[in-house]
């Protein structure tokens, strides 16, 4: 078989995992693609060398196909998110020395509390809390300033986000350049381990299911070249189920502790895969459920609930036409292409392309191109449901 | 007329630093700053308030320089572009020279382009004169390890420097590899040895 070759660019994070398995594993060469992984040392320097071609495919933060076509930061280029690949798999920190005033307040760490500890942020810190994010367009900040907002005593000028490469998090911390942080792993655990630092929050105690990376592509080169990204999204899909299975977590973190892609040690790779996080230097660490997901409740279908949920985040912080910009952020989250690529090959699928989010609680049974599926949880941290469908908006 | 333009160069790299100040002196901009690193941005950015920012494409820093460009200071200080409003070609020149460049709002095209231009050709520059570095000190550091790999055979069978560079240089020929790898396989084993 002639394999076509195709360069995906990627950042080092332990979500890049699907790549690396579609690669180790041959599920990309099994479908004639020849896939070649490319590092790239920032999130803009991924953006400009996939805007200019230098890159056929990309590892993306969610946001950043949408702010892209938006024509937010950088090059404006249209570039479509062909399937999320991995849900979740955030935590937020705090330095000791702000834990130690939270702590004076009667809070006590559950992670899994965001609305006390949100209260105990804001009544233990007189000064505004400077909080670390990998990248202006990631939802990391979406998830931090949707949750924050809603604090009692916040108010705009008591946080300042700034971005922080995720490898100089832990520096930043422990030279008190940082109050606290959200960031994908394994950057939560080397804060822990190297700068005193506590998680007080998974990511999905804020979003129960918040799409974390997207597989992003210029919109001229998918309409160009639909059966590769077809193949890649098959070769994806299987990666992912794999990725999913319990059996095969000690494997995967054997493959990805050895693949000069990730050059991570095991130990760094493990807490995310078994969702078994440290939150502090010397205490056992948690089982935290509903951690960093390839796979299970549909974790990789483009929901265009989701696009519609981040163009109003970032309507909103540049004050943009609101429904313009959920029309664009929609015709970016292809569920068109995930579907004629995996409905073929038997891949259960769900009926509509568009939920309530926020609306589960719980898994939930719903029905699917093939019958039943389990959706969910996707509740919000304070049960805000949003629906996109009740708007005026043009279905896609 | 050029020279009341103010550049900002982010750079960790002295010498590449120092190398890019000189190219933008001699094209008539006097008012260049270099800095080190992002820890230092925020407050350079508001002292020095540039028209242009120039940073390598694979600089870490390039995040949060985005960040402060576009969301941070909105308020507070004019909004920085990343150049593609200008030219996309020059842009595409630029990312292939490993340049990226942000330039403030209101900025016309035809005061950017020289700049651009003389950034990227230093960069290129640049780039060839690390690559030749890189070369040069690779073939001194095989040229140690077939020294000592030859100092290896002369003591060990007592034969001449002559004689034992022909035994490697054949022994390569024969495997079908490289000198410089069976001189390392012979020093690496050596070692083991001893």
């Amino acid at each position: 078989m002639k394999m076509t070759p195709i360069h995906c660019g990627y950042l080092p994070l332990v979500d890049c995992a699907p790549l690396i398995i579609a690669q180790e594993l041959r599920f990309a060469a099994e479908e004639g693609l020849d896939l070649q992984l490319m590092k790239q040392p920032s999130w803009s320097a991924l953006r400009d060398r996939l805007a200019f071609g230098q890159i056929d495919f990309a590892h993306m933060l969610s946001p950043m196909p949408i702010a892209m076509s938006l024509g937010l930061g950088g090059v404006a280029t249209r570039v479509d998110a062909l399937m999320v690949l991995s849900v979740n798999g955030t935590v937020i920190g705090i330095s000791a020395d702000l834990e130690r005033q939270m702590q004076q307040t009667g809070w006590t760490n559950s992670f899994d509390a965001p609305q006390a500890t949100s209260r105990a942020l804001f009544e233990a810190s007189s000064r505004p809390l400077r909080i670390g994010v990998p990248f202006p367009f990631s939802m990391h900040r979406m998830l931090l300033e949707t949750w924050l907002s809603q604090a009692p005593g916040y108010a705009q000028e008591r946080i300042e986000i700034v971005t922080v490469p995720p490898p100089q998090m832990a520096d930043a911390m422990r030279e008190g350049a940082l109050d606290m942080f959200c960031v994908g792993e394994p950057w939560g655990t080397v804060a822990v381990q190297h700068s005193g630092a506590s998680l007080i929050l998974p990511g999905s105690s804020i979003w129960a299911c918040a799409p974390e990376k997207v597989l992003g592509v210029r919109h001229d080169w998918a309409a160009e070249n639909s059966q590769t990204c077809q193949a890649m999204i098959r070769a994806l899909s299987k990666a992912t189920h794999w990725l999913d299975q319990p059996q095969n977590t000690p494997l995967a973190t054997s493959i990805l502790a050895r693949s000069q892609h990730l050059d991570l040690p095991d130990h760094a790779i493990d807490p995310a895969l078994t969702h078994q996080i440290t939150t502090k230097l010397g205490q056992p660490p948690r089982q935290t459920d509903r951690f960093l997901r390839f796979y299970q409740s549909a974790a990789n279908f483009p929901w265009l609930s989701q696009a519609s949920w981040i163009a109003d985040v970032l309507s909103d912080w540049h004050a943009l036409e609101n429904d313009q910009a959920r029309k664009i952020a929609r015709a970016c989250f292809r569920s068109d292409l995930y579907r004629a690529a995996l409905a073929p090959i038997g891949v259960d699928l769900p009926k509509t392309s568009e939920k309530v989010e926020g609306a589960l609680k719980a898994p939930t049974l719903t029905s699917s191109t093939m019958g039943q599926m389990i959706l969910g949880p996707d509740e919000f941290f304070n049960g805000a449901v949003f629906d996109f469908s009740a708007s005026d908006m043009p279905k896609n | 007329m050029q020279n009341d333009l103010n550049i900002l160069v982010v750079e960790a790299d002295q010498t590449k630093a120092h190398e890019i100040l000189e190219a933008l002196k001699d094209g008539g901009w006097q008012n260049a700053t270099v800095i080190a690193s992002a820890s230092a941005l925020e407050r350079i950015l508001q002292q020095h308030d540039p028209d242009i920012i120039l940073i390598d494409l694979a600089n870490p820093d390039r995040d949060t320089l985005e960040h402060l460009c576009f969301v941070s200071n909105a308020r507070k200080r004019p909004v920085a572009m990343f150049v593609d409003q200008t030219d996309e070609a020059m842009t595409q020149t630029a990312i292939s020279a490993g340049l990226s460049a942000y330039v403030v709002n209101g900025l016309q095209k035809d005061r950017i382009k020289p700049v651009l231009e003389t950034a990227i050709a230093r960069f290129n520059v640049i780039t060839k004169m690390q690559s030749e570095l890189e070369a040069a000190k690779q073939a001194l550091a095989d040229r140690k390890t077939i020294d000592r790999a030859k100092g290896l055979l002369i003591s060990a069978r007592n034969i001449s420097e002559d004689e034992a560079y022909s035994l490697l240089r054949k022994t390569a020929m024969d495997q079908g590899r490289k000198v410089i790898d069976v001189a390392t396989a012979l020093v690496t084993a050596s070692e083991l040895l001893q």
